[in-house]
């Protein structure tokens, strides 16, 4: 868990991790946003259910992978926080059955 | 310095593309961009400065002495780098990088939820460096991350760990994270040092180069700092245990022969920082075991050139130096580049080259010293309980590793088929190090002998919607279309 130092700017962003409404900053990533409200676990691992955060905050462990507005398997330590984005820890393996169908970007 | 959002909006061709907006991408792209080259820098962040400088154009970070001098010192590299005519692609990941025959070379680019494959003359690989895995009993639980990560949470959130925080490992950045996390009121209840004792006695003989560097003054200073919080030494054995909830609860440590149990909420790990070897072995680069950095290291030349012509690994990428020297090798290797192009003679380049050169070996002088005193012992690279995870994605251990090797698994790439270890999504970042130390150690032959992975591209993972958003000629789509 994490905490905001006092002298940084308020936290304007509204999101929702797992259905609980919290706040981030603009230009933070979602795992920062998380870390700050209060998230320890991110994800169960599809191999033994285990449960595994953030690591690296880098890019390379790949840790913390969550379903962010429906879709699975998202690095939240890459992508940038946006208003009303609903980020969902990931239970196992990532569920493409039940995601949203995206055409692809031109 | 343009901003590009989209796909759309890369050219199909460059004489440069630059990978990553460190301190050796940045000033590699100044460099370039300056002797007329077209430059296109594709960059994971949303903002430049890599991780050393992470944040520094946003920070949330008001007091600019939590962060200190070091950091700011980016400041000057991006302000060259914002005012240079260089493209710059933020949130853009490469993912595969194909030499083109004689002309250049193929990208795989993805940014903005769509793909393209773009052409670049020459290629500059500025991937930097990520954390050395550091494989003990307990380090997957929640609540235990990297120092890197706290620090980049610090430098790019202004987010300081709650509760009681332990730090854990050796090397230089475990000193800068502990001083900073102090200044940000961080709750440090200790730092477990793991650095062995001898490391003395072997980084002497390469005292002179690090008095000739300016890593003397700046480590003494930050000594200073950081050894305000309760530092333990000689530490040689460690443990992340967890509570009821299934996240970290506790660390044990071993001193001597008494174990201590310290009860926390955060522990932070680190034993020195990699070569980030992924891209440089997915497209086939020689490389190295550097027993000094026990690490794979890219084969380089004088112009950061690597075994395959045209591609340049400068920055700590192609060999640990650290940030200033990473700066000074993406002027090198931008030279080198723009010289190969023939928009510079090459009295030029050695003109241009040789004041830079001189401080950048100054800089590297300096590391071997380190190097040596922070050697990370073989206890925390080499897991000797069988149930240490070596593998965090796909959860293989330790001692299944040994037990397959025990078996006649020879390799790192054989050993994929067995276990599937190194398969997961991180594509072998955190276990890769680990495996070829500890298959060294369980057939008794040097990690040399052993290798590492053979990585293939995509070398980041992209998604089939993306690939889907590839152009496609008429002979593509006629060819799978009936």
């Amino acid at each position: 868990m994490f905490r905001r130092l006092p002298e940084s700017d308020t936290a304007t962003l509204r999101f929702k991790i797992d259905g609980r409404p919290a706040t981030g900053r603009a230009g933070e990533s979602v795992a920062a946003a998380m870390l700050a409200a209060g998230v320890v676990t991110c994800r169960t691992t599809p191999i033994g259910g285990q449960k595994r955060a953030p690591y690296c905050l880098m890019g390379v462990c790949f840790e913390c992978l969550v379903t962010i507005d429906g879709i699975g398997n998202r690095q939240a330590c890459l992508i940038p926080l946006t208003e009303g984005m609903d980020i969902r820890s990931q239970d196992g393996a990532r569920d493409m059955a039940g995601e949203p169908v995206t055409e692809a970007a031109p | 310095m343009k901003r590009l959002a989209n796909v759309v909006e890369l050219a199909a061709s460059y004489d440069l593309a630059i990978i990553g907006a460190g301190p050796a991408g940045m000033s590699a792209a100044v460099t370039a961009a300056e002797a007329g080259l077209s430059v296109l820098v594709l960059d994971e962040n949303g903002a430049p400065g890599g991780q050393i400088y992470r944040g520094i154009t946003g920070t949330p970070v008001k007091r600019r002495e939590i962060l200190g001098a070091e950091f700011w010192r980016g400041e000057e590299i991006v302000a060259g780098f914002e005012r240079c005519e260089a493209s710059y692609a933020p949130h853009a990941t490469a993912w595969s990088l194909a030499p083109d025959g004689s002309k250049g070379f193929e990208i795989g680019v993805s940014l903005g939820g769509a793909v393209r494959h773009i052409h670049a003359s020459e290629v500059i690989a500025a991937t930097g460096a990520h954390e050395r895995p550091f494989p003990i009993p307990g380090w997957t639980l929640p609540g235990v991350m990297t120092a890197g990560a706290a620090q980049i949470a610090l430098k790019a959130n202004a987010l300081v760990p709650d509760g009681r925080v332990v730090i854990a490992g050796c090397g230089p950045l475990l000193f800068l994270v502990t001083a900073q996390l102090l200044a940000a009121g961080a709750n440090i209840v200790a730092v477990l040092d793991t650095a062995e004792p001898g490391n003395w006695r072997r980084a002497l003989p390469h005292l002179p180069g690090f008095l000739r560097s300016p890593y003397l003054m700046k480590g003494l200073r930050l000594l200073l700092k950081a050894r305000r919080a309760n530092f333990i030494s000689r530490v040689t054995a460690l443990r992340a245990e967890a509570g009821d909830d299934g996240c970290l609860a506790r660390v044990a440590h071993t001193r001597g022969s008494t174990e201590t149990t310290l009860a926390c909420d955060t522990l932070l790990l680190h034993q020195g920082v990699v070569p980030n070897i992924n891209l440089a072995n997915a497209v086939g680069c020689e490389q190295d075991w550097d027993d000094g950095q026990l690490s794979f290291v890219p084969r380089i030349d004088d112009w950061m050139q690597t075994s395959i012509p045209g591609l340049s690994i400068p920055g700590d990428g192609g060999g640990i130096r650290g940030a200033e020297a990473a700066a000074l090798g993406g002027t090198l290797a931008a030279l080198g580049a723009a010289a190969r192009l023939g928009r510079l003679s090459q009295d030029e380049r050695n003109q241009r080259a040789a004041p830079v050169r001189a401080e950048f070996e100054r800089l590297s002088a300096g590391r071997a010293f380190l190097d040596a005193l922070y050697r990370p012992p073989k206890a925390f690279r080499v897991p000797a309980e069988a149930e240490t995870i070596v593998c965090r994605c796909e959860e293989v251990t330790a001692g299944e590793i040994r037990e397959v090797v025990a078996g006649g698994v020879t390799g790192p790439n054989q050993l994929k088929v067995f276990l599937r270890c190194g398969m997961g999504p991180c594509q072998g970042r955190q276990c890769g190090l680990t495996v070829t130390e500890l298959m060294a150690d369980a057939r008794g032959v040097s990690a040399e002998a052993i290798g590492s992975y053979h990585l293939r591209p995509p070398f980041k993972p992209v998604t089939l919607g993306e690939l889907a958003s590839l152009p496609s000629n008429d002979a593509a789509v006629k060819a799978v279309v009936r």
